[in-house]
């Protein structure tokens, strides 16, 4: 305190000035658009051009959906009702929506790939979410025989039987892996063929059992086909994926050249040159009389064409792992099969995941090229049946704008995701 | 001292071939090659047996038939009589036509997206984003058929060019976009025209010379010489020179409307447009991201650094930014290139007589012969992919960080 | 490794789907369906309809063939081919047989190692231009663009006809005949040739057919037929006489109404024959006497399934032409039945 008398000072401030608020243009609103939009001239020109780009890309999307006209019989019953305001006709998507979506598939039987579908996501959980309980990892097993099933129907048997040969394999392996990793392996797929080659008679004998409808594979069609191969060939060409990359970096030089070339064959040709061979020419190299689905073969040609992209993703997981990790391996005594299962792989995979989910995106998308060999995914519904019928010849925006959006969907749910677990395995590591 | 002997030599005895690490890889090559000639062999012989029955055999001599079919975009002389050899090798120059023209556009798109994802200008950025994401997450099959839908329905017909007061009219008389293409002026080689063509490439030559002149002087003197405009006069100034000395030898031809079409000129055909846009706006998308991803992989602190060095920012992009991020951007940039190329196949779905188009379709439907044709297209495509890795490996090593 | 077995089982029930051997007979009977190679979609001859089931004039085919080797004209499993597979898939006995307007020609019968047994649309390339072009004649078309459709014998015969005329033009190869229909009415061609069937029905899908011509000259023959593999002669002789059965039930005056009542046996030795009261005609060709009625009874005779798919009063509308009975001026004659 001062002892300065107070009349002796005209006025004395006792307390701080508020802080004023800074000038309009510094704050708020206006700052931000000042430093994000407009700092230079150049920033402020590349603003209004966007604008200008984002306001004609809207003056076009906009009257069209909401004009769009979703009730109609034909493309002329939907000029009729537009009447020129320039809507989009999206009746075609719901009279043919079911085309659009199962290809085929029997009416009444929509309810199984669709179970199958939402069951998909119950399998993939525990896969996807390190939080999931562990004990759902039982049900991702079951899983591919349920869908089976679900989708193509016939007598529950069959994919139990299937199941029971893979229980009694994995039995065997489990019995006979402490001798030996190859030993188990061996012992393992012999006795699920055996057990397959028993059942075999056993499901001639019982006939059907629980049998849903069975459904051919040429009806399976519209978006469902293009799940359904994406799903089944990343599924199966993981596992050939890891064998390749670690035959790849194998010291024994004949699997490794065996590996390296069938990797790069398959890296070096479009996919469209495999669909045509398992369209045109498969037949010609299986033994004369039999007959494989052409569902079948053209999962046989992508799952090969994932596994090499795989291998080479996951080659690149192996080569980033340090050395200390192999030697330390090494200097536990543990051999080959050992080190592999227990300490490189779970790393080298971790380190893979983007990469492999990556691939996967790729691999979905390019499901679409099977129409160009006849079948009715997706795209193959869009180009054959629905643009040549009378009907609806000239609705394209509105078909492959729709065909656009389910893929945009699903493809940017994938990598979302992917970049998710990234940053989950980035915190892992710091 | 003592002195180490070696241990009692061991006999080879068979059960080793399972038992001992030495010498069980040896077993398993075995094992494995055995079981690759085995497939081999029976694949083989199927194929041998199915063609048997069928009465056909493997051979290729129906390349040296008349092909019979009528081509329309010839990079080199071809007519229907013409052999199914030649007509492959135009659909081979016709996919490597559109797999350059791709390849150019989607690197250029890609970059700018690529650096302007990282704007500080919001509304750009965001927008770049949604390029990205939209054009990344869509089959590229889809974007093929769509570009090309908007190409043939939204662009006029040249009907539309036609009468008194047509509907559509051309740009500065002489560029016409129909929903057949694109029609522009075609350069006519007069006499005398080579002279100026040599001497445009003499002088890119010169521009290279005099850059690499200033920067030596840069590092042995410090003398920083101006380039930019420097190289411009001499890009424009003896080629426009030695144009009209020698009395215009270059002259344009304009495409004009008559009969059904617009004659005379270039025609860019629409089939070669939507694929060229659909696989470059693709691909461009994933560039983008390899793009952000290498710019963003120079830490800050190199620009802080080469800031605190004095440079100037553009010399801290070019001298110190761009030399690393290149490093990281450029192999995933070759390996996009070759997967261009290799949808490109894709050209079927529009119509481009691509070598798919060609010996992959029309040759293989009319000949029949699938096996042959298959294998010389997947032979075309492996020799294209190796050759680019190969190029590709030679680049990583030479870009391989030294250290010591 | 969890989801191999699905391959497994799939690979099982696809080996077990198929297995075809010269006998094809023998092998339909045992599969219980029949396998046929059709059109991926032309509307009128091969395409699946809203309720996903096939219709058109080729599918009938194969609706006979099975009902007179099965007795069921719904045991077919229909397999969509592109002009690229069709051939192979039948080589590679994926089908039994190809009802899939193929051009019957000599390198296709003998070079590919196909039997063609008999023809069941007589078909020619033409030209459709818009009307307001004023075109009145093919070799009018000097520097048109011209849209094909690829993997058939067209792109030849565009080219044979062009170069025989000595006039250039320019041709945009399509995959599908619903986006060739989209480049010709968005004018990215000046013309549009397929068979004259194909043109008639992509014609009257239009929203204004009368703004559209069909050119007189048709510059090919097209005798359009289904076919089987080489060397197994049995089961090519009953897809031929199927045909021809159906061709002369048309002239005998044989149609689905009538045909349970002239089973009981007519006056006509031919049609009783025909249908199986007569002769034993059947029993030769490995099938039950009354194949032809059974078959009749499904599908109508041959004008029968013409009018219902593509004849006049469909939107289609082709007049029977060339197609007619030779009685009545057309090429359609089938061998007796005798």
């Amino acid at each position: 305190m001062s002892d300065t008398p107070a009349h002796s000072v005209a006025f004395v401030r006792e307390t701080p000035i508020p802080p004023a608020d800074p000038p309009a243009t510094e704050r708020g609103v206006i700052k931000w658009v000042r430093e994000n939009l407009v700092s230079t001239p150049a920033n402020a020109v590349m603003t209004v051009l966007s604008l200008v780009a984002i306001y004609w890309f809207l003056a076009l999307l906009v009257p069209w959906l909401l004009n769009g006209v979703w009730n109609a019989g034909s493309i002329r019953e939907c000029r009729e009702i537009m009447a020129g305001s320039g809507g989009g006709c999206f009746a075609v998507l719901t009279e043919r929506w079911h085309q659009l979506i199962f290809g085929r598939y029997p009416t009444d039987q929509y309810w199984r790939p669709t179970v199958a579908f939402v069951l998909l996501f119950v399998a993939l959980a525990p896969v996807l979410f390190q939080t999931v309980p562990r004990r759902l990892l039982i049900f991702t097993g079951l899983y591919p025989f349920l869908a089976y099933w679900l989708v193509w129907g016939g007598s529950i048997l069959g994919p139990i039987f299937a199941l029971a040969g893979f229980a009694v394999g994995y039995i065997a392996y489990s019995r006979l892996v402490d001798r030996s990793f190859a030993m188990g392996f061996f012992g393992g797929v012999l006795a699920a063929i055996v057990t397959w080659w028993i059942t075999g008679f056993l499901a001639d004998a019982t006939g059907n059992v629980m049998a849903l409808e069975t459904v051919e594979s040429r009806d399976i069609g519209g978006f469902m086909l293009n799940l359904i191969l994406g799903t089944v060939c990343v599924s199966l060409s993981l596992p050939l994926g890891i064998v390749l990359a670690l035959g790849r970096q194998s010291s024994m030089p004949i699997i490794k050249w065996i590996c390296v070339v069938f990797i790069e064959f398959i890296r070096g040709v479009p996919l469209i040159t495999l669909l045509f061979v398992a369209n045109v020419v498969l037949a010609y190299f299986l033994p004369p009389g039999s007959n494989f689905d052409l569902i079948l073969r053209v999962i046989i040609m992508i799952t090969m064409f994932a596994a090499a992209y795989i291998a080479e993703v996951i080659r690149g997981g192996l080569a980033a792992l340090p050395r200390g990790q192999y030697e330390a391996a090494d200097s536990l005594g543990l051999d080959y099969a050992q080190a592999m299962r227990l300490i490189i792989l779970p790393q080298a995979l971790k380190i893979s995941i983007p990469g492999i989910v990556n691939v996967a995106v790729g691999l979905f998308k390019d499901t679409t090229l099977v129409s160009i060999i006849a079948m009715f995914d997706l795209v193959g519904m869009v180009r054959g049946p629905i643009l040549a019928s009378t009907d609806w010849n000239g609705v394209y925006w509105e078909l492959f704008g729709f065909a656009a959006f389910l893929f945009f969907v699903v493809c940017y749910g994938i990598s979302q995701y992917s970049q998710w677990l990234e940053r989950q395995l980035q915190t892992d590591r710091r | 001292m003592t002195v180490m002997t070696d241990p009692p030599r061991e006999s080879f005895r068979l059960s080793m071939l399972l038992n001992d690490t030495r010498y069980r890889s040896y077993t398993f090559q075995f094992i494995a090659l055995i079981a690759l000639f085995l497939f081999i062999g029976w694949l083989i012989s199927n194929a041998a047996q199915n063609l048997e029955d069928l009465g056909q055999d493997i051979s290729y001599g129906f390349l040296g038939e008349s092909a019979g079919y009528d081509i329309n975009q010839r990079p080199i002389e071809y007519n229907s009589q013409d052999s199914h050899l030649r007509a492959s090798i135009v659909g081979v120059l016709n996919t490597l036509i559109v797999a350059f023209l791709g390849c150019i556009t989607a690197t250029v798109l890609g970059v700018v997206a690529g650096v302007l994802r990282l704007s500080n200008n919001w509304i750009v950025a965001k927008l770049m984003a949604v390029y990205v994401e939209a054009f990344r997450n869509v089959p590229v099959l889809i974007w093929i058929l769509i570009i090309f839908s908007i190409m043939t329905v939204s662009l006029p017909g040249p009907r539309a060019f036609r009468g008194e007061d047509p509907s559509s009219s051309m740009l500065f008389d002489a560029f016409a976009f129909t929903n057949r293409g694109v029609y522009a002026p075609k350069p006519i080689w007069e006499s005398g025209s080579m002279i100026v063509v040599i001497t445009f490439l003499l002088s890119i030559l010169a521009i290279f010379a005099y850059r690499a002149y200033a920067k030596k002087l840069l590092y042995d003197t410090g003398r920083l010489l101006p380039t930019f405009w420097p190289s411009i006069a001499i890009f424009f100034v003896p080629t426009i020179l030695m144009f009209f000395i020698l009395g215009r030898p270059i002259s344009l031809e304009y495409p004009e409307l008559r009969g059904f079409n617009f004659q005379g000129g270039m025609q860019i055909r629409g089939s070669l447009i939507a694929l060229w846009f659909a696989l470059a706006i693709y691909t461009g998308a994933f560039i983008a991201e390899n793009v952000r991803a290498g710019i963003m992989a120079i830490s800050k602190g190199q620009t802080e650094a080469a800031a605190s060095l004095g440079l100037r920012p553009n010399r801290i992009m070019n001298l110190v930014i761009l030399p690393q991020a290149l490093r990281v951007i450029i192999p995933p940039l070759i390996s996009q290139y070759l997967n261009l190329t290799k949808n490109s196949s894709l050209a079927i779905a529009v119509g481009y007589m691509d070598i798919t188009g060609t010996l992959g379709g029309i040759t293989l439907n009319q000949t029949g012969r699938a096996i042959e044709a298959i294998l010389l297209l997947m032979l075309f495509y492996l020799t294209i992919s190796l050759s680019i890795s190969a190029i590709m490996n030679v680049y990583n090593n030479s870009v391989k960080l030294k250290e010591r | 490794m969890k989801k191999s077995v699905f391959l497994g089982a799939l690979a099982v029930s696809g080996i077990a789907a198929g297995a075809a051997s010269a006998a094809t007979l023998e092998d339909v009977q045992a599969r219980g369906e029949l396998n046929c190679g059709v059109n991926t979609g032309l509307v009128g001859f091969a395409a699946p309809d809203a309720n996903n089931n096939w219709q058109g004039f080729d599918v009938e085919l194969c609706r006979a063939v099975a009902t007179a080797v099965l007795g069921d004209p719904d045991a077919v499993t229909y397999v969509p081919l592109t002009g690229k597979t069709r051939f192979t898939a039948l080589a590679a006995g994926e089908i039994d047989m190809l009802s899939r307007n193929t051009t019957w020609t000599f390198t296709r019968d003998n070079d590919l190692k196909f039997e063609f047994v008999g023809i069941n649309y007589y078909d020619g390339q033409g030209f459709m231009v818009p009307r307001e072009l004023g075109v009145t004649s093919a070799k009018d078309l000097d520097g048109a663009t011209v849209c094909i459709q690829t993997g058939t014998t067209t792109e030849l015969n565009l080219a044979d006809f062009f170069r025989a005329n000595n006039i250039s033009y320019e041709p945009v190869p399509i995959e599908t005949n619903a986006e060739a229909q989209q480049q010709y009415l968005a004018g990215a061609c000046d013309v549009y040739t397929t068979d004259a069937s194909g043109l008639a029905a992509t014609r009257a899908a239009f929203e204004n057919p009368g703004d559209h011509v069909v050119l007189p000259e048709i510059v090919s023959k097209e005798p359009l037929g289904p076919l089987v593999r080489h060397g197994d002669n049995e089961w090519g002789d009953i897809v031929r006489w199927t045909l021809n059965a159906l061709v002369s039930a048309e002239e005998l005056g044989v149609t689905s109404a009538n045909v349970a009542e002239l089973a009981n046996g007519t006056d006509n030795p031919e049609i009783n024959r025909l249908l199986g009261t007569e002769g034993g005609l059947g029993e030769m060709i490995g099938l039950e006497n009354d194949w032809a009625k059974n078959m009749l009874e499904v599908t109508g005779n041959y004008g029968e399934i013409f009018e219902r798919h593509i004849g006049e009063n469909t939107p289609i509308g082709l007049a029977r032409g060339l197609n007619a009975q030779w009685t009545d001026g057309g090429l359609l004659y089938s061998p007796p039945f005798r």
